[in-house]
């Protein structure tokens, strides 16, 4: 079970990824991040079958670094919104080269 | 039986990743996180985290991704159909990164087949602790003995994540 789980956290991972990269939504983008940290998560819980508790207390502290996460984010992007009037990636060309 | 479930959850869970990934509507992605983040809590359980898997529905699929809906229906996305898929040179690219990065994760996970076999150290330390304060306090003894001081830092992140958020989403008022 451990190891079923190790790879089934890895193929979220790089599906993640892969929405991270492909994606122009910046919202989705965001949504792929926090998929990313599921996998992490799933990778902890799997982990802590092996080495005791603390997998599962620092699946704690990441759901709540990730919510923070998400409240930033979530109101840097109805910033950028109010701005730009899109939330397509492709149009933040600002610090671009 | 519980191998079953498992691999029921785990195809449930990857194929609601693919729906993320390549669904049009930025709701339908949502909905697709949730049935992701749903069976993820369901495999939590068979690994026997049965208060991570109460938080990872309550606080994931409860707060978090009704945040992102409260975004996406206060920016009026909900009916944005529009493909938005990079093509070109950035998709041959961005394939290559993920081959490389699946490569790498086949090659690390190669040996671990033995893992189960080692598990039973810290497997057997959980259930003790379960057993012995049941779900919840198995998790709340070490998180606020050990792990304390992490535990109120965690509390000042909210507090500045809070603030933060309200000062960059507020209309400037001048």
């Amino acid at each position: 079970m451990i190891t079923q789980s190790l790879i089934l956290s890895a193929f979220l991972f790089v599906i993640g990824t892969l929405g991270v990269l492909i994606r122009r939504n910046a919202i989705i983008m965001f949504l792929c991040i926090e998929l990313q940290l599921n996998a992490a998560n799933l990778a902890f819980v799997a982990l802590s079958r092996l080495w005791g508790m603390e997998g599962q207390i620092f699946v704690f502290f990441v759901m709540t670094v990730a919510a923070a996460e998400a409240a930033v984010g979530l109101a840097i992007i109805i910033s950028i919104f109010r701005h730009y009037e899109t939330v397509n990636v492709d149009n933040f060309n600002l610090l671009k080269w | 039986m519980i191998d079953i479930f498992f691999y029921v959850m785990a195809a449930v869970a990857i194929g609601g990743a693919f729906g993320v990934v390549v669904s049009k509507s930025p709701v339908a992605s949502l909905l697709f996180m949730v049935v992701t983040l749903a069976s993820l809590a369901g495999i939590f359980v068979l690994l026997e985290a049965h208060f991570l898997a109460a938080v990872q529905v309550i606080v994931y699929a409860g707060a978090i991704m009704v945040l992102f809906l409260f975004t996406i229906m206060l920016l009026n996305l909900g009916h944005e159909y529009v493909k938005d898929l990079k093509g070109g040179i950035f998709a041959i690219l961005s394939f290559g990164v993920i081959g490389a990065m699946a490569g790498l994760l086949a090659r690390q996970f190669q040996g671990a087949g033995a893992l189960d076999a080692v598990g039973a150290r810290g497997g057997a330390e959980i259930d003790a602790a379960i057993q012995q304060y049941g779900a919840v306090g198995a998790v709340a003894r070490p998180l606020f003995t050990t792990y304390v001081v992490p535990f109120e830092i965690t509390g000042i992140l909210l507090l500045v994540a809070i603030v933060g958020a309200l000062v960059l989403a507020k209309k400037r008022v001048s």
